[in-house]
């Protein structure tokens, strides 16, 4: 479940490439590798600009910290690590997906929330409302017809 | 002498106003027809003091007289003359007299076109939309007053922001504006039918042109603020989810479920509670999001520089307005009286379904929008939520509106059966599938093959309520032709807006399968990206009236023909000491070749390209959007008991 | 509760949170109005941790230093990063002088800077630093989690970081917040 949900953030994350106009010697040789960066450097907010994210921002920690996170991506590090690596020097706001944990329930569970709270109205206006009447059954349809005739 | 003339009608504004707001109102509690009778002409007397004064802000920017605060701090005297009348809107004091004058624009809309209505009603819808504005103008006469003087003036101005410089801030703006402030009417009727008492089919009929032209001008404004982002801001991006963004979205997804909820109301005088409330809600929302942007207090790239102190005349405002309209809500809406019975399973089901998805979608967007806010307040941190937790949580949400958005219109009122509607859309299911397997198969891009599932899904769906009422294929071609002619323009327009959703829809998945490429290259190179070459022929300067450019003259061939012919380029603003980037963009409307520069190095450019397939369709699905809701407008049956004059046509403000 | 009161509770939520908003929207602004609240600024991870390991070379003619050297000191110390291209270094700078002379020991990095442009700097603006340290790449300071110059840590005698201020240190704000600091710290 969890892949899944980690593939859907890289692919939603690639949903656009947006980049900074940087320099084209930033970019790794081997483009998974690449593209691995990229989808990292997506999900980190840049600190400068602080409405791009690190992938578009053409602040100068902007392209340290690419440069660092495609070292890091080389070297072998998972995105978990480098991600973690990132936040334990700048806390929780230069991610652009917030952590999952107790303070962020609400936020994550908001869909399900909302959707919730939505069918709950939807139930109560219903119980209140005097029900349609059922169906005609073939019987009934037939005696109303010989009555309309 | 002008800017005087301005102020003096700026509060001459005020207190016609608060005339406006008082007169009709009493006048309808009392019954007495006379107070009832001036509110019309209350509300010409705000437009044109209004007018005036806003007439003599942009004079004031345009003749360059820099004794006036708001002018030297935003305009220069190089600016070219469209941007010095343009910039008036540009930054807060000014945009919030445009504000201002679109709401008296409203209240002109409705005398003018509300004649229809009844005396009380429309007093009411008056002298609530007067009641708004005077707290509107009453905050820019005190607190943010655009006339305000320094002296001695400046030799010349500080020069807006050179990005503002530009074609898309000149419409964006208004067009924007024009939307959140259009569901002020809506917001109006629903306050005037709550003290009234009453809600029925009429006040349906009433409400839903309204909100439809308020609808069409904010997908105008939100297509436009996207775009402008997407040609000028030059990431190659057009949606960030950035709280300005947000807080157009959110009145966006609100309104959508307003106009679709009032046609229950219309047609089966039911879902009157809920409509009233998405009709208070709507507009309290645009009021929620501008001003909270522009309190501060949310992290946005929208700032204007505003200052707590204002926030705070600001938030008295909303209380009073949103406060005391949830308020009067709480105490008239039990007594509305229900009728209309409908199943679960009906057009009105498939109506509260979309009401329900659509207001889960705004939930969510606002959740993630304020939780910095809430996390700061409740727990002392900061956290910040960004475009990865929008596609996670919104994105699910969509999949069951998408699905029902085919399938609701072909239902009949009050009682259906699932399956047949279901089975009757085979053709649009296949299709759908067969082009998401297609995408999947020959691309292997998942969302992408998602995304145009869906997009195949809404535009041939979309059809399906005409196929069936035109017996398309059932009966000859001739009956087919002239049931299609008698059809209602709102079935058409219905079919065409629905289909706008999926040709947007169509535009993000390309945009997903987009291809791009960083390159430094000197005069002369060539580089292959997306199938095309691009060849980078020279640099040049080229100067400009307050800047200095540095242009690339890029062509573009594709098997030795040429394609394009585009200039990128970077501008150097003396006065700001600013460089942007001009992107330069080539479109044949299904693809577009886009360019931005970066620096030069030793004789080399830093160029940045791309291939984005089916881009335009995300802007020109928001027109066709717009464009259903401009053919529903011009339905007659809305305009109920127009007057006899052929020529009206209903459009509002 | 008859029927009607029942459903006017009910309908009373959207103006409950309404309410709840525009309380929270209250206190947000009034946080702003004294400062305990901007929304572009970080809180610093490094406080109450103790300072990251590092070490860099000397801007001549001082010596480059580490974080040991910092904690050899056994003493309350500054550690501002600053850099020439930067105007907040620059209104800064006398207000770094004054802290100095009255015994304060800030120790300088020099952040993304050429070493003449330095030197041309603090020649111009005065040395206020017992050691300046030239982090030209610019990877201790993402260590320490900067995101913008000048910005103050505050250190303690152990090594241990307590405050980081982000911006230029006025004098108001090395009257109200630092010195005292300072004083708590050295006590």
């Amino acid at each position: 479940m969890i892949r899944w949900a980690a593939a859907f953030v890289v692919v939603a994350a690639l949903a656009g490439p947006v980049w900074a106009v940087s320099d084209p010697g930033e970019m790794l040789a081997n483009p998974v590798l690449e593209r691995r960066a990229e989808a990292i450097g997506e999900q980190l907010r840049c600190l400068v600009c602080q409405n791009e994210s690190v992938e578009q921002s053409d602040a100068d920690l902007a392209r340290d910290l690419r440069r660092i996170i495609r070292q890091r991506v080389v070297a072998g590090q998972s995105n978990q690590q480098i991600i973690a690596w990132m936040t334990a020097r700048y806390g929780d706001f230069i991610r652009l997906r917030p952590p999952l944990e107790a303070r962020t329930l609400a936020l994550w569970g908001a869909p399900v929330i909302a959707l919730g709270v939505g069918g709950a109205v939807v139930l109560l206006a219903r119980r209140r409302r005097p029900s349609a009447p059922p169906p005609l059954s073939a019987a009934e349809r037939q005696r109303l017809m010989q009555l309309l005739d | 002498m002008t800017p005087e003339l301005g102020h003096f009608a700026l509060a001459l504004a005020v207190a016609i106003a608060a005339a406006q707001a008082v007169l009709p109102l009493m006048g309808a509690h009392n019954r007495d027809a006379r107070m009832m009778a001036a509110a019309p002409a209350l509300a010409v007397g705000h437009l044109i003091a209004l007018a005036t004064s806003f007439g003599c802000l942009v004079w004031s920017g345009v003749v360059d007289d820099f004794s006036v605060f708001n002018v030297a701090e935003n305009s220069s005297s190089t600016e070219p003359l469209v941007y010095r009348i343009t910039g008036t809107w540009g930054n807060h004091e000014g945009s919030i007299l445009l504000w201002c004058l679109i709401l008296a624009c409203c209240g002109c809309a409705v005398a003018a076109f509300g004649r229809n209505l009844p005396s009380s009603l429309r007093a009411r819808v008056i002298g609530v939309l007067g009641f708004t504005s005077a707290g509107f103008l009453l905050y820019a006469l005190t607190v943010s007053n655009p006339f305000l003087r320094v002296w001695p003036p400046p030799m010349d101005g500080q020069n807006i922001n050179p990005l503002l410089q530009d074609p898309g801030l000149a419409i964006h703006p208004p067009v924007l504006y024009a939307g959140y402030v259009g569901f002020a009417i809506p917001f109006a009727f629903a306050i005037a039918a709550l003290l009234e008492g009453r809600v029925d089919a009429a006040w349906g009929r009433w409400v839903r042109p309204w909100a439809l032209g308020a609808w069409c001008l904010l997908t105008g404004g939100i297509a436009l603020g996207s775009w402008w982002a997407y040609y000028e801001l030059g990431w190659g991006g057009f949606w960030f989810w950035d709280p300005v963004e947000n807080a157009s979205l959110l009145p966006w997804l609100a309104g959508t479920a307003l106009l679709h909820s009032a046609i229950v109301v219309e047609k089966r005088e039911a879902l009157k509670t809920w409509t009233v409330l998405l009709a208070i809600g709507t507009f309290s929302l645009s009021l929620c999001g501008t001003f909270m942007v522009r309190s501060g207090i949310l992290n946005s790239v929208h700032s204007f520089a505003s200052a707590p102190t204002r926030g705070v005349f600001i938030l008295v405002l909303l209380a009073i307005v949103i406060g005391g309209s949830l308020l009067l809500f709480a105490m008239r809406a039990p007594v509305l009286a229900a009728s209309g019975i409908f199943a679960p399973v009906s057009r009105e089901g498939a109506l509260v379904l979309n009401n329900v998805l659509l207001c889960s979608i705004c939930a969510v967007v606002l959740t993630g929008t304020t939780y910095p806010l809430i996390a700061a307040l409740l727990f002392n941190a900061a956290l910040s939520v960004g475009p990865p937790y929008f596609h996670l949580t919104v994105v699910p949400l969509l999949v069951p509106l998408f699905a029902a958005m085919s399938v609701g219109p072909t239902l009949p009122w009050k009682r259906a059966d699932l399956l047949p509607a279901l089975l009757r859309l085979w053709w649009a299911a296949a299709l759908a599938a067969l082009v998401g397997i297609a995408v999947e198969a020959g691309l292997g891009r998942a969302f992408a093959a998602g995304g145009f599932a869906a997009a195949a899904w809404l535009i041939t769906g979309a059809f399906a309520e005409l196929v069936e009422r035109v017996r398309l294929f059932r009966v000859p071609l001739a009956v087919t032709r002239a049931r299609a002619a008698a059809q209602p323009l709102s079935v058409w327009g219905a079919a065409v807006a629905h289909a706008g959703m999926g040709i947007t829809v169509a535009g993000i998945a390309g945009m997903s399968l987009a291809t791009s490429t960083i390159v430094s290259v000197a005069p002369g190179s060539t580089v292959r990206l997306g199938g095309y070459e691009w060849t980078l022929l020279g640099l040049h300067d080229a100067p400009g009236p307050d800047y200095t450019a540095r242009v690339a003259d890029l062509r573009v061939t594709r098997d030795g023909r040429q394609v394009a012919m585009f200039h990128p380029s970077r501008r150097a603003f003396t006065q700001q000491q600013q460089t942007v980037s001009d992107t330069a963009i080539e479109t044949n409307l299904v693809r577009d070749l886009y360019a931005v520069m970066g620096d030069e190095r030793n004789g080399q450019v830093v160029l940045r390209l791309h291939v984005n397939y089916l881009a335009p369709w995300i802007w020109l699905g928001a027109l066709v959007m717009a464009a259903g809701g401009g053919l529903s407008l011009a339905d007659r049956r809305l305009r109920v008991g127009a007057p006899a004059r052929r020529s009206a046509a209903t459009v509002p403000a | 509760m008859d029927a009607i009161t029942r459903r006017r509770l009910l309908m009373l939520t959207p103006l409950a949170f309404a309410a709840a908003a525009g309380g929270g929207f209250w206190g947000l602004l009034m946080r702003m109005q004294e400062g305990s609240y901007d929304p572009h600024s970080l809180p610093s991870m490094l406080v109450g941790k103790p300072l990251p390991a590092f070490s860099l070379p000397g801007q001549p003619p001082s010596e480059g230093f580490s974080n040991l050297d910092v904690i050899a000191q056994g003493r309350p110390t500054l550690v501002n990063f600053f850099a020439s291209w930067c105007i907040p270094c620059i209104e800064e700078a006398p207000t770094l002088m004054q802290l100095k002379d009255d015994g304060v020991a800030i120790w300088g990095i020099a952040y993304k800077d050429k070493a003449d442009a330095t030197a041309a700097f603090l020649q111009q603006h005065g040395n206020p630093y017992v050691r300046v340290a030239r982090d030209e790449p610019g990877r201790v300071a993402i260590d320490f989690g900067l995101y913008g110059v000048p910005e103050t840590y505050v250190v303690d005698r152990r090594g241990m970081v307590r405050l980081r201020w982000a911006g230029g240190v006025s004098d108001a704000v090395a009257r109200g917040t630092i010195a005292p600091l300072l004083k708590s710290l050295a006590r």
